[in-house]
């Protein structure tokens, strides 16, 4: 971003509201950004690696390391009696989730033991010969066998009610019950987990981790190593993404990379292969959505009975957060009059399942959009219309199951523009048509909207802090508690830092995120990142700005309305000052340099014993119409046109933006189409590979892809900028796909009948649902 | 013998000896070189992000292409020209137009991936100008990114010479020079790399190779490494010692024989795709959608036969061809057909000292119908789970005289669905009759039923596929297909 130009003097460069580079693009294309594992590895420095069971659900009888330890290389083996603290890395204490297993294996993968050896392969091959007995139990793996099997949930369930239901079912004129199972997901980080332990002097460690969150990470080592937080630092210059996958699953990795490193007083490096990453750690949660539904004939909803059961794994994790944003998200767009919303999350022998770009609400949004649907294949309506018919009012129809008035609601600006931008109608009518002529090939058209809650429903969670320098040349040290994913929040966050000051951006120098300047932090997750950091760095600016300023008018005794912060200097009265100028005078007259900034999200509460509150601040919204053609005879499909409206508010950064509704589709459309998680009868993760686990690749993306920024909104909430949260909400377009593929499988019936698909639509499904449906029509005309 | 591998890195001529004969290069360029700027993503050559071009005699011609680092064996690069991410810059520090046009573009968000995307998109640069978007999307199959959703990147991909021309590019303006100094790291010296009694042996001749294979008979046969390579990344396995074929150029040759294609069993799949091109366009779509583009550059037609896949994508459609494989020991040789090559999984008609030195490929005659489906889960860089190839000839009765039907995925081994085609025989190629062929295939397989697809489903689709063969073979008009063939042909809206 230095580009070389001398400073402008109308507008600095990288301001708000400008398609700024993302801060690395020049270093990530050169191959110059730095990686955990790019490092320059400290002398002395050995490699750990995780030594996993090999069954889903057992005793363990015996444990035999001889092997392992007399294996070439191996320096040494660490168990749970190695665990100087506590054995635990459970993020909700509910001491759940030990780092090494000791009497129990809970499901395929679970780390047992941990061996440390002079190179990498050693290591691995050390890892294989732990010689494990068992007692096997049967493995609980999915949803209907947690179900079957009565096991526990792994944490206290929510109910989210409003109104009478009961008697709003019995009443209304038309009731529907179903059922639809949602598929989990892989995060697939490029960049998998990494943990670089550096011991210290007294009781500290330094830990370099591929984290969302370091403040959890130095807690949970802390935990673990028996020392307190001071003694413990985590630092994260950036992650080869994230997407929810590092929230909490990076702890594991940095405890044990920790403990050694104490032991051994020796640099520890811990890198999971991509398979052992995929096998040990967490996903998003599978759903199964069963729901009543009560309507009239016209298609208005008139109640909502529903229960979300989620495969959450052997440990509660982050369960409860996810099932209950499940719930918070299972309206989208619309006004349900009486509804009653549980979640049941179940306890299974699988990994703990956990956060990822949504945390929940895309499986509550889609089975919002499976009830619309449903409605509308039974009174014979266009789904767009029943979708319109229900959505939230304005100044009525707009009290949410949790009791929130949405006070925000532009969803009817958003689809006119998707309608018009997309020539939704006619093409819907055009596919029809080819249909009529076309024998195998069968096209699909829908159309979805979003609407996404920002706020921790934790709402304690919704604070942040920055720290910023100025040192004596006017250039600027900048420091807050989010963490760099590729979300581009480091550059918005400077954007941010360079508007207040008004320099340019190359001024800002974007520092690593470390517990050691900015405390207490929350994970860098919600999508909260830039309204949260970009408020405390703001706070920190302006605490700065009003020292100079005071400063200022003290030293050339001009009132203070007359200093302006104008680009890259000051107007003080009459006279304009450059800024590195101003920051030297300041600093000789002995003002300080340096503030820190906190911010907390105004206007939250959650009551979640009671269900009522007002757990976000606002909602950000949007709109995806969407094409397919798929093959009648394999089941195969493809995207052909996709139309995104997507909601901003006053963008800070329009090119990171956009990066981030695209990028979220597309992980959408992979999570509902070809990335399939499948276990074996044996309790055992097989798709841990990308050779078998399919995310999209650059083919997959639609062949006409056309995507805007909801343009002339702002934020109606003073967040920063007035700009709106873009991490999770357009993951959710991608619904678009899937009942575009829906619709064109409903062809084969001539839309009569819904096709009750369920996620992940692969082709395989696609192809059983069109035989289904080939099947319905059959029957249909034979009776 | 000569104990040292030699190769060009960046500018650098790199002699290594005795290393370990089965580091990687991915291993070695980090850790030894301390090229860091290629990253591990998979460790399996499935996601890109160790992408580097590798340079290389070919005919005389330099050639480079792009491939991955994670599951190449160093040893193996001998003789060859490395290019890493670092190599890209321009001498005075600025950035090459492939990574100006990424930058500009906003081709990268967490910026792992985006090495092995750069190199991918630079091996293309070198070799084409302006590729379409097809062709784009074919060379970054092999290259996943979790970020973007592939949009900037396409961009970035068709603006590169936006930013700077191809010619001025250092290895293109100086590809004479570095022919001739790669021509002298060149000879005919068997290559021996050893460490503590493990080695990898590398001849340069077919009939070193052939000695050398009949004096280490159970040596691991190693050519392209797309599937070996991950006996030693994934099961950690010790696989010498390693006799490595990539080094015998003759191995590599494509000829046309006029009435056969012959194919040297170390020729990769980007050559043998464009030979089998030429007699069927839809065998050209089979190999365009072969594993990813740097599977494509490394993996061979024999390294895809010998290893016995259930689920390798080119036996099916060789055997439908009738393709015939020659045997090598010493100097003997046998010939025998495809099929009866594959005796149960994963188990191979190879005998101690033999190994696979050329494939025939009878083209078929202009009567044929020839049909070819590759159905997975995602269309590109995924490995079947069903693959269909058929052949099938009518006589002057227009009754069905011959009809060969070979599929992957629906058995131990790729196998002809024996009952079927006996069913056709003499018969009309009619609905009728292919009803009658899908009710044998339920006699002729037990299909697989793992995380790629059901068992149900293969053998739903795999009788489907013959519908589908019946359908483009006897009406012209009739769409059959979602991607590949008519791909070409569709719309794309600018993106603003």
């Amino acid at each position: 971003m230095a580009d070389g130009t001398p400073s402008n003097r109308d507008a600095i460069r990288g301001g708000v509201h400008r398609p700024q580079a993302h801060d690395s693009a020049h270093k990530h294309v050169a191959g110059e950004a730095l990686y955990i594992d790019d490092l320059p590895e400290p002398a002395g420095l050995v490699h750990l690696y995780l030594g996993l069971a090999d069954r889903a659900h057992a005793r363990i009888v015996s444990v035999d390391l001889a092997k392992v330890r007399a294996a070439r290389g191996v320096v040494a083996v660490f168990t749970a009696a190695d665990v100087p603290g506590v054995n635990d890395i459970s993020s909700t204490g509910l001491h759940d989730e030990p780092i090494f297993a000791t009497d129990r294996i809970d499901y395929h993968g679970q780390p047992i033991f941990a061996v440390a050896a002079r190179t990498r392969a050693q290591a691995r091959r050390a890892a294989k010969l732990g010689v494990i007995q068992y007692d096997e139990l049967a493995p609980i793996t999915d949803i209907a066998a947690a179900r079957a099997a009565k096991a526990p949930l792994v944490t206290e369930p929510l109910t989210l009610a409003r109104g009478d239901i009961e008697s709003a079912m019995k009443g209304a004129p038309r009731r529907l019950k179903g059922s639809m199972t949602i598929g989990g997901q892989d995060h697939f980080y490029l960049e998998g987990q990494i943990a670089l332990a550096v011991p210290g002097e007294d009781r500290d460690v330094t830990i370099y981790s591929s984290t969302q969150h370091p403040s959890e990470v130095q807690h949970m080592v802390s935990h673990a190593l028996g020392v307190p937080s001071h003694a413990v630092t985590i630092e994260c210059r950036r992650m080869g993404g994230g997407f929810g996958g590092k929230e909490t699953q990076a702890n594991l990795f940095a405890a044990a990379a920790a403990i050694a490193a104490k032991k051994l007083n020796r640099a520890v490096k811990l890198r999971p292969d991509r398979d052992d990453d995929m096998i040990i750690t967490g996903k998003r949660h599978d759903f199964v959505v069963d729901y009543e539904i009560g309507f009239d004939d016209d298609g208005r909803i008139h109640a909502v009975d529903a229960v979300y059961a989620a495969r959450c794994g052997f440990s509660a994790d982050l369960s409860g957060p996810v099932t209950d944003r499940a719930l918070f998200h299972a309206d989208n767009c619309y006004f349900y009059p009486a509804v009653r919303l549980r979640s049941e999350p179940l306890k299974t022998t699988t990994c703990s399942n956990t956060a990822f770009r949504g945390f929940g609400g895309p499986q509550g949004m889609i089975g919002a959009e499976r009830f619309i649907e449903e409605i509308a294949f039974a009174t014979a309506k266009d789904p767009v219309d029943i979708r319109k018919l229900n959505f939230y009012g304005v100044a009525e129809r707009n009290v949410t199951p949790y009791h929130q008035t949405i006070e925000d609601n532009i969803i009817a600006k958003v689809m006119e523009e998707i309608e018009r931008r997309s020539d939704f109608r006619a093409r819907q009518a055009a596919i029809r048509a080819f249909n009529r002529d076309s024998k195998i090939l069968k096209r699909g058209i829908a159309l979805t909207p979003v609407k996404f809650g920002i706020s921790f429903t934790a709402t304690w969670f919704n604070q942040a802090g920055a720290l910023v320098h100025i040192y004596t040349d006017g250039s600027v040290h900048l420091n807050h508690g989010g963490t760099e994913m590729g979300q581009g929040l480091y550059v918005k966050v400077a954007q941010v830092v360079a508007d207040a000051f008004q320099i340019d951006i190359d001024k800002v120098k974007i520092t690593a995120t470390t517990t050691g300047k900015v405390p207490n932090t929350s994970a860098t997750a919600a999508s909260s990142g830039t309204d949260l950091n970009g408020m405390a760095a703001l706070a920190a600016c302006d605490a700065i700005k009003a020292r100079l300023v005071d400063f200022a008018a003290e030293r050339w005794s001009v009132p203070k309305d007359q200093i302006a912060f104008l680009p890259n200097r000051l107007r003080v009265g009459n006279q304009e000052i450059s800024f590195p100028e101003i920051v030297k005078a300041a600093y000789m007259a002995r003002v300080s340099l340096s503030a820190t900034g906190f911010y907390k999200t105004p206007k939250i509460h959650w009551d979640r014993k009671k269900g009522i509150g007002r757990p976000f601040y606002y909602f950000a919204y949007g709109a995806a119409a969407c094409e397919v053609l798929i093959d009648t005879l394999t089941g195969e499909y493809k995207v052909e046109r996709a139309d995104i409206v997507h909601d901003v508010g006053h963008s800070l950064n329009p090119a990171i933006d956009r990066g981030q509704i695209e990028g979220g589709f597309i992980q959408g459309m992979g999570w509902l189409t070809t990335e399939e998680l499948w276990w074996d009868d044996k309790g055992r993760l097989r798709t841990h590979a990308p050779s078998t686990y399919k995310i999209p690749v650059a083919s997959d993306r639609p062949t006409i892809f056309n995507v805007a920024i909801l343009e002339g909104v702002k934020n109606s909430e003073p967040a920063i900028h007035r700009s709106k949260a873009v991490g999770e909400p357009p993951f959710m377009l991608a619904n678009s796909v899937f009942f575009a593929l829906s619709d064109a499988i409903a062809s084969l019936a001539d839309h009569r009948f819904c096709p009750r698909l369920d996620s992940p639509a692969t082709p395989e499904r696609v192809l059983f649902a069109v035989e289904r449906m080939r099947a319905l029509a059959a029957g249909q005309e034979a009776a | 013998m000569r104990r040292t591998i030699r190769f060009l890195l960046g500018e650098e001529t790199r002699e290594i000896e005795s290393s370990d004969p089965t580091a990687t290069l991915l291993d070695w360029l980090r850790a030894d070189a301390r090229l860091t700027g290629t990253k591990e993503g998979c460790a399996e050559g499935d996601c890109g992000a160790c992408t580097v071009a590798i340079g290389r005699l070919s005919g005389g011609r330099l050639r480079y292409e792009a491939i991955n680092s994670c599951i190449r064996l160093l040893a193996t690069i001998d003789g060859c020209h490395v290019v890493t991410i670092e190599h890209l810059k321009r001498s005075d520090g600025s950035l090459h137009p492939v990574q100006q046009a990424m930058a500009a573009h906003h081709g990268s968000q967490c910026g792992f991936c985006t090495p092995g995307i750069v190199m991918s998109l630079y091996a293309l640069w070198l070799n084409e100008e302006r590729p379409d978007e097809t062709r784009i999307e074919d060379a970054l199959a092999g290259n996943l990114c979790r970020c973007t959703g592939y949009q900037p990147i396409i961009a970035a991909a068709r603006g590169i010479s936006d930013f700077g021309r191809r010619r001025e590019d250092p290895l293109i303006a100086n590809a004479d020079a570095i022919a001739a100094r790669l021509k002298t790291l060149r000879d005919e010296e068997t290559l021996l790399v050893e460490q503590e009694e493990r080695r990898l042996i590398a001849p340069a001749t077919v009939n070193a190779l052939a000695d050398a294979v009949v004096k280490e008979p159970r040596a691991t046969m190693l050519a392209g490494g797309t599937d070996v390579g991950l006996w030693v990344t994934k099961e950690m396995r010790d696989i010498a010692p390693v006799i490595y074929l990539g080094r015998v150029e003759a191995l590599k040759r494509v000829e046309d024989r006029g009435d056969a294609l012959i194919f040297g069993a170390g020729a990769n799949h980007i050559d043998v795709r464009k030979a089998l091109a030429t007699i069927h366009p839809q065998l050209d779509e089979l190999m365009r959608r072969f594993g990813g583009e740097q599977i494509r550059n490394a993996g061979t037609i024999g390294g895809n036969i010998a290893n016995g896949s259930p689920i390798g994508d080119l036996p099916p459609a060789l055997i439908a061809l009738g393709a015939t494989i020659m045997l090598r020991r010493g100097a003997g040789r046998r010939v025998i057909p495809l099929e009866q090559f594959f005796i149960a999984y994963r188990k191979q008609d190879r005998r101690a000292g033999e190994f696979i030195e050329t494939i025939t490929v009878p083209k078929p005659p202009p009567d044929a119908l020839i049909h070819v489906s590759k159905v997975s889960k995602r269309f590109d860089e995924d490995i079947s789970s069903v693959c269909g190839a058929f052949l099938l000839r009518r006589g002057p009765d227009g009754l069905v005289a011959e009809a060969r039907l070979a599929f992957g995925g629906m058995a131990a081994t790729p196998k002809r669905a024996a009952n079927a085609e006996t069913i056709l025989k003499g018969k009309p190629w009619s609905e009728e009759s292919v009803a009658l062929a899908i009710g044998c295939l339920a006699v002729d397989f037990k299909p697989l039923d793992d995380m790629r697809a059901s068992a149900r489903y293969r053998a739903t689709v795999a009788g489907n596929l013959l519908r589908r063969f019946l359908m483009e073979t006897t009406d012209a008009a009739i769409a059959t297909r979602v991607a590949g063939l008519m791909r070409a042909d569709a719309p794309r809206a600018a993106h603003g």
